[in-house]
């Protein structure tokens, strides 16, 4: 059961919430935590593995598959009302041996807290998290960012695509570290497919059939999209 | 009496090593007034648009060059302008929109990454806008200053003027190998993209 909605208006921060202020002298580790990460680890024992406050940040470790389940806690509970997911990414580090982690930057605007939550992948293991868009709609796109610069699937997610590069590209995950610079093709070849690609094939027929312009699209393909046709795959 | 040899309507016409007279004068009226009416496509995707913009607004005044009319639609237009570095993913925009230009059109590189892909030697980004659209003009520059953009299209302005109807070659459209949809082979695209300075350290991730 969702919380219902309530519109953020000037004032309506809790009156418990600290006041607004520019943190300064923050110690790098150390510090004031947010006190959503005891009220995780009461509730999650499980699923909870540690927090640390980073520049008086305070990011807490989960366990992958039980993130759907605490991020929706978060939102909903009274006490918490995470109402703003600001973004949704991973980190690789250098060290080959370090799980990678998926990270979500949430924030309180009633509470005035900033929470960061991490999952652990470890290396080896299929790069699979559930994705928070029932939760937060916003997440769609910010996962399918993550999903092209990573490769972290999603699951649950509605339209796991692309959404950087062109949905053909075949080079791989850019930011994840085992991927060159310079791409894994030679140039000639990148060009090559670039230039191959159809530039209305970016856009989904699901895309095309939502968007405003479907009444002025030609009959042939306002046809293809009503049977249900997509192109760009 | 040696100059009656020839007759005094000979020069108005086309002999097998010189241009006529005619065909000189007619070449210079159209050549001036393209030169001076040059309308420029603005294609801009990066920070040297915000340069583009100040050339034409009020203190650098690309009026002044006949080219206050921006045709943001590339079938109207004379010269395509790429103000900006270009992904790969637009580059099949840009071909489709030098494509749609009609003839006769010139293209000004604006900018480092526009001509070279600049510092953006990575997975993303074409090095240089002439693997995609022959290209008339490179203006040098990081972002370049207005007056470098002034003076790339007065030299493209030049350039107009020494066309020659009579050139053959000139209003050739620039057909792209069917096969592959480049014009310029595989090989010498690999040998100019090779990486240089800094770019040769970052190739691999060492992984």
């Amino acid at each position: 059961m969702t919380a219902t909605f309530a519109p953020v208006l000037p004032g309506s921060a809790r009156p418990d919430a600290s006041a607004p202020s520019t943190p300064r002298n923050l110690p790098e580790k150390g510090g004031t935590a947010n006190p959503s990460a005891e009220a995780i680890a009461a509730k999650f024992g499980q699923a909870y593995i540690r927090s640390e406050v980073v520049w008086g940040d305070t990011t807490v470790y989960v366990r992958p598959d039980s993130v759907l389940e605490i991020v929706r806690w978060l939102h909903d509970d009274p006490s918490q009302r995470y109402d703003y997911l600001s973004d949704v990414t991973a980190v690789e580090y250098r060290d080959p041996e370090q799980e990678m982690e998926v990270v979500w930057h949430l924030r309180s605007l009633p509470f005035r807290r900033f929470l960061r939550l991490k999952a652990p992948l470890a290396k080896g293991s299929p790069l699979v998290v559930d994705s928070v868009w029932p939760v937060y709609k916003g997440a769609d796109w910010i996962e399918r960012e993550c999903y092209d610069m990573f490769g972290i699937t999603f699951r649950g997610h509605p339209d796991l695509r692309r959404i950087l590069m062109w949905e053909s590209y075949r080079e791989g995950f850019p930011l994840r570290k085992d991927f060159p610079l310079r791409g894994r093709f030679s140039r000639a070849e990148q060009l090559r497919q670039a230039l191959s690609i159809t530039t209305e094939g970016r856009y989904s027929m699901e895309e095309l059939s939502v968007a405003e312009a479907f009444e002025d699209l030609p009959e042939e393909m306002r046809r293809r999209l009503a049977g249900g046709e997509r192109t760009g795959e | 009496m040696g100059l009656s040899q020839t007759s005094p309507t000979s020069a108005l016409f086309d002999s097998p090593n010189q241009e006529s007279w005619v065909a000189t004068r007619l070449d210079f009226l159209v050549n001036w007034s393209r030169a001076k009416s040059l309308w420029p496509m603005p294609f801009g995707t990066a920070c040297c648009a915000i340069e583009f913009m100040a050339t034409a607004a009020t203190r650098f005044d690309l009026a002044r060059f006949g080219m206050e009319r921006m045709s943001f639609s590339p079938r109207q237009a004379d010269v395509l302008i790429c103000a900006g570095r270009v992904p790969f993913k637009l580059a099949p925009v840009l071909r489709r929109i030098w494509q749609q230009m009609p003839q006769p059109k010139w293209c000004i590189s604006m900018g480092a990454c526009a001509s070279s892909g600049g510092m953006f030697d990575n997975y993303a980004v074409v090095q240089g806008i002439d693997t995609i659209i022959p290209v008339d003009v490179y203006v040098p520059g990081c972002p370049p200053r207005p007056e470098g953009l002034l003076y790339g299209i007065m030299m493209l302005q030049e350039k107009v003027m020494r066309e020659k109807m009579s050139d053959a070659a000139i209003r050739n459209e620039m057909e792209p190998d069917p096969q592959s949809g480049l014009y310029i082979p595989a090989s010498k695209i690999d040998e100019l993209s090779e990486p240089f300075g800094n770019s040769v350290q970052q190739t691999r991730s060492g992984l």
